[in-house]
């Protein structure tokens, strides 16, 4: 389909596009320089925003954690239901929706590419299946690989090669993207019940600290050309006073960064900045990780930004999970994986007058505020964790005006209002460096270079807002805003013309990318790897590989690794 | 000499254990020799191609008669378009993408779309939307855990292979296998009976001791390694295999789960015994089971559909949660057939909702006990049904099954049933797993990939393909009529 939209005012950051008025011509799925105005389909754009499509870096959108969670919660639900219409199919939401529904909701927000995060790999058919079944956006999903026992004997062991090989095999067994990490270290030590409460301590049986776990896969990734960087979610995450050793994650790297690339993505460290003894005296630590990230290029993060309302709390993060169940008294399902992971799940309601919820929301709006560099800095609410991905419109709307997030600053608990220092950035975000935060900066990070830019052979997934920068000013129009993004008056997948004034008017599918890497010497799938395989696993090594064909519209990532 | 093909690792399409370990041995399209299944497996392996229906058949003066697959598929479609309470049902002996193609068509008719869990693990559900689940996969158990109580399920019977891989007998990282100490333990077991019997025999004046030796109940408990305890209503093949063997009164359960809790709490009980076990012998279980390293229960249908229901899944999941406070424990249904549990997984990712889906007012509800087919089935509320890799007429109360019939009835079945022979619509299909790949999710929800093996006997249609067919047809007609 050939598309020409017209007069927009453009908004391309990688490009250097700050609010021009420029034309877009768009022929067979990719952005082209020219177009003739023969069989092309015009779209008026005057008086509107264009931008990339969406690309969402953490969003749990898919796979058995977030099915568990669908099971967990009817109640979620009943509530809110979509119904079958000619072109789409029926589903339900909230915070959980089912995979039709999140597809469209999607990509009614311009969103156009979303990051599956946690992917336990004996179940990755699991959340390729629903990956498959979300139309309208691409995707892929990082396996989980903190806690898997080759990781942690091969790095104990300091066989560094040996561990890359099997992590370039996990990631085509599995078709993942990139090496997700949680609570390293903690995850195994869950399966007995028990934690690691610092980056030092010893994994039991294993030998080895959180420390060795990060710093070896960040030298595995580099040697595997992967194109994100380790995506970690941190020790300590949801306890009072876990931004040191946040802190001190992020400082183990340091030295493994070179050309000033980024090689750590901390994620949601909304919940990896709490400051204080305890839950009573809890505060916010954005200052202090503000300040190292401000400081250093080595790392990227993004919010996990807290909205209040009710919504459901799933992370690989077992021990974590229930201490939440403890501390909550809600009910709470464990997943625990074998050889690989765990999993957990809570639903949880988050209110403005809990001086640890309103603490929360403060911290997820300093960090965005305060991070100078807003290609360091990505929106997400970890999705559903701190509330659910239709909840962005309303945070762009608190980053872009100062007036928004006051409203509801003047609603919180009154401790949390008292030593908060959230009043005193004045800082409001430009519709160019939203851009950023919601899909270039995200779409640097992943290495997705066809996404979030709108330059020549870049895919056409296109996001047009029906608001104009040069008549609203979006500080006191938050409204408009929020309005305007939550609807998009057009989106644009692949080429294709799907979303019109918020409302879908045609479904197509999504890919799915996956890192195929290339090593020197692929590792032997020989007997001595088969037995091991029978020993930690319970199913066949030939029943465990993904093969290309199970998904619907894979595309491999081809790298040549270094080793 | 007969030279024989071979495939390995085929995942067996009969209990929820789904072992993927099968090797089989073909020729001709036939299966010969089958290696690493259980008694059950391997009858379905060799006789699957016994008593298929050779083609399609419609009901025409009160007789099944065979027609083209236009006809039936055209006849289907018509059925479910004219009814407006249509129920479609079964789903749990199939594979997931056979199970996506039902969701559609009945959102599509606008039915009601349940699955067998309705009538088996129904209530864990409602159960675990009320309590949450501590669980895992079993490769974890096969590592880790030191205990296994198998609780209204008798694994010996219905999921032969569960304790040889994923439990008691396997080897894992940290707790090794258990065989040797149940072999001595039968061993010995067998010798006192007879040393018993023999002294018996020759001291015929003396009481006979058999009886007050065999009340000693664990003469043999390890004091390292696996333990297992059995908790059910009678003494099954599963119960001679444990350590500890509850013999809970029937429709006891709930009573005997809460009791237990009380214990796991350090409340005093003031009873000599619950649920026909007494308190002593539950005082050193809750011992046991605080001072394991790492507990997994097991439960049944024994628990899921005895007095109590959905409660009695409440309590065990409580007590499961309870003992997290202690130790280690983790819960896990042992569903029946191979991918009960994958008809549940598609159907909350698609609408939501695990089993008794209703799209008839456009979008997905789920209230069990008014959408569930059983229920919409005895109040006689639907007016044409669709059955589907199940046979209801067999196991359904004896309302439900004549409202069933009474209505318009489609089977897709790749044998013919007592289902299959009350319907007007026939429609056979391949077996998936054997004739058919797809996908199926092994109890503890880990997907596992069917294999096609060997063609079918004659020319059949998979459930996946009569499904879709059916939806084309339903769609054409509608666009017709709308013109």
């Amino acid at each position: 389909m050939k598309l020409l939209i017209k007069n927009g005012f453009v908004y391309d950051p990688m490009n250097n596009i700050n609010g021009e008025i420029a034309d877009i011509a768009v022929n067979r799925g990719k952005i082209v320089e020219k177009i003739d105005a023969r069989d092309t389909k015009t779209i008026d754009a005057s008086g509107m925003i264009v931008m990339p499509g969406g690309v969402d870096i953490h969003s749990h959108i898919a796979g058995s954690e977030v099915n568990a969670g669908r099971l967990l919660r009817p109640e979620d639900h009943f509530k809110d239901v979509e119904s079958k219409s000619e072109i789409t199919r029926s589903g339900v939401g909230y915070s959980i929706p089912s995979t039709f529904t999140t597809g469209y909701r999607y990509s009614k927000m311009g969103y156009t590419t979303v990051m599956v995060p946690s992917m336990p790999p004996l179940e990755a058919r699991h959340t390729h299946e629903e990956m498959d079944d979300i139309p309208l956006i691409d995707k892929a999903a990082f396996p989980l690989l903190g806690d898997w026992w080759f990781t942690l004997e091969y790095l104990k062991d300091g066989l560094i090669e040996e561990c890359a090989a099997h992590i370039a095999w996990m990631l085509r067994a599995t078709k993942g993207y990139a090496i997700k990490i949680v609570n390293p270290g903690g995850l195994e030590s869950w399966g007995s019940g028990k934690n690691v409460s610092s980056i030092d301590d010893q994994v039991p049986y294993f030998n080895i600290t959180p420390r060795e776990i990060i710093r070896g896969l960040c030298k595995v990734n580099k040697m595997l050309n992967l194109p994100h960087t380790i995506h970690l979610h941190t020790n300590n995450l949801g306890k009072p006073g876990n931004y040191i050793s946040t802190l001190k994650t992020m400082e183990s790297v340091r030295d493994l960064s070179y050309n000033e690339k980024p090689v750590l993505h901390i994620t949601h460290c909304q919940f990896s900045a709490f400051k204080g003894p305890d839950w009573n005296n809890m505060r916010s630590g954005a200052d202090k990780i503000v300040k190292y990230i401000n400081s250093h290029t080595h790392v990227t993060t993004d919010l996990g930004q807290v909205v209040f309302t009710d919504t459901t709390t799933m992370t690989a993060d077992g021990p974590f999970q229930y201490g939440l169940h403890q501390l909550s008294g809600n009910k709470w399902v464990n997943h625990d994986v074998e050889t690989e992971t765990s999993g957990g799940i809570v639903p949880f309601t988050y209110k403005r007058s809990s001086p640890v919820h309103a603490t929360q929301w403060t911290i997820g709006l300093e960090l965005a505020l305060l991070i100078k560099s807003p290609w360091k800095v990505f929106l997400t609410t970890d999705h559903p964790n701190a509330a659910p991905f239709t909840t962005y419109p309303t945070i762009i709307s608190w980053l872009m005006s100062k007036h928004a997030r006051q409203r509801i600053f003047d609603k919180i608990n009154r401790r949390t209002k008292r030593i908060s220092r959230l009043p005193d950035i004045q800082r409001e975000y430009s519709f160019n460096e939203i851009a950023i935060v919601t899909r270039a900066g995200t779409a640097k990070a992943l290495g997705l270079n066809y996404k979030g830019h709108l330059g020549v052979d870049a895919d056409a997934d296109i996001a047009i807002y029906n608001i104009n920068p040069k008549k609203e000013d979006p500080s006191k129009e938050y409204k408009r805003v929020r309005r305007a993004f939550n609807r998009a008056a057009y989106t644009i997948k692949n080429g294709e013309l799907v979303v019109k004034n918020g409302e879908v008017v045609q479904s197509v599918s999504g890919r799915t990318y996956w890192a195929d890497i290339k090593t020197k010497e692929p590792i032997k799938i020989d007997v001595d790897f088969k037995k091991r395989f029978k020993d930690y696993w319970t199913v066949q090594y030939e029943n465990y590989m993904i093969p290309d064909k199970y998904l619907h519209a894979p595309v491999p990532f081809t790298i040549k690794a270094e080793v | 000499v007969i030279k024989m093909n071979i495939v390995r690792n085929v995942t067996c399409p009969v209990c929820g254990s789904l072992c993927d370990d099968i090797e089989l041995s073909f020729k001709e399209n036939k299966i010969l020799k089958v290696k690493n299944a259980c008694a059950i497996g391997e009858a379905k392996f060799l006789n699957y191609h016994q008593d298929r229906p050779k083609g399609p058949m419609v009901r025409k003066k009160g007789k099944l008669v065979d027609v083209s697959w236009e006809e039936a598929i055209k006849k289907s479609a018509e059925i479910l378009l004219k009814a407006s309470y249509p129920i479609l049902y079964g789903w749990s002996s199939t594979s997931c993408e056979a199970i996506k193609k039902g969701l559609e068509l009945t959102e599509e008719v606008g039915g009601i779309n349940d699955n067998t869990s309705t009538v088996c693990h129904g209530p864990s559900v409602l159960g675990i939307q009320d309590i949450g689940m501590s669980s895992c996969t079993l490769g974890q158990l096969r590592h880790r855990t030191d205990l296994v109580i198998y609780w209204g399920s008798n694994p010996w019977g219905a999921h032969p292979r569960h304790t040889e891989r994923y439990t008691l007998f396997t080897d894992g990282r940290f707790q090794r296998n258990t065989w040797k100490h149940y072999a001595a333990h039968s061993g010995i077991t067998q010798l006192r009976k007879r040393y018993l019997r023999i002294k018996e025999l020759t001291k015929s004046d003396s009481p006979p001791e058999i009886e007050k030796k065999t009340k000693q109940v664990h003469p043999m408990l390890p004091q390292k390694g696996r333990k297992m305890i059995v908790v059910d209503s009678r003494r099954t093949r599963s119960a001679d295999a444990a350590d500890y063997f509850l013999q809970v009164n029937p429709n006891s359960d709930y009573e005997l789960i809460q009791a237990l809790r009380m214990l796991v709490k350090g409340e005093e009980l003031d009873l000599n015994e619950a649920a026909g076990i007494s308190i002593e012998l539950l005082e050193e279980i809750v011992d046991v089971m605080i001072n394991c390293d790492l507990g997994i229960l097991f439960f049944g249908v024994g628990l899921t559909m005895s007095l109590g229901k959905h409660r009695n899944i409440d309590a065990a999941l409580s007590l499961v949660r309870d003992l997290n406070h202690r130790t280690k424990f983790l819960i896990m249904p042992m569903r029946g057939h191979f991918n009960v549990t994958g008809s549940n997984v598609v159907s909350l990712w698609q609408t939501g909702y695990p089993f008794a889906v209703d799209f008839s007012r456009g979008y997905p509800q789920y209230n069990p006990g008014e959408t569930s087919v059983v229920d919409i089935l005895s109040r006689g509320d639907s007016d044409a049904g669709l059955v589907i890799a199940s046979d209801p007429v067999s196991n359904f109360p004896k309302k439900a099954v004549e409202n069933l019939i009474k209505n318009p009835l489609i089977v897709i079945d790749p044998i013919e049933s007592l289902t299959s022979s009350l319907a007007d619509v026939v429609l056979p299909s391949t077996f998936v797993g054997i004739e058919d790949g797809g996908t199926a999710y092994r109890m503890d929800h880990v997907p596992l990939p069917l294999k096609k093996i060997v063609e079918p006997p004659i020319k059949l249609l998979s459930d996946e393909e009569i499904l879709q067919r059916i939806i084309t047809e339903v769609k054409k007609i509608k666009s017709e009529r709308k013109q």
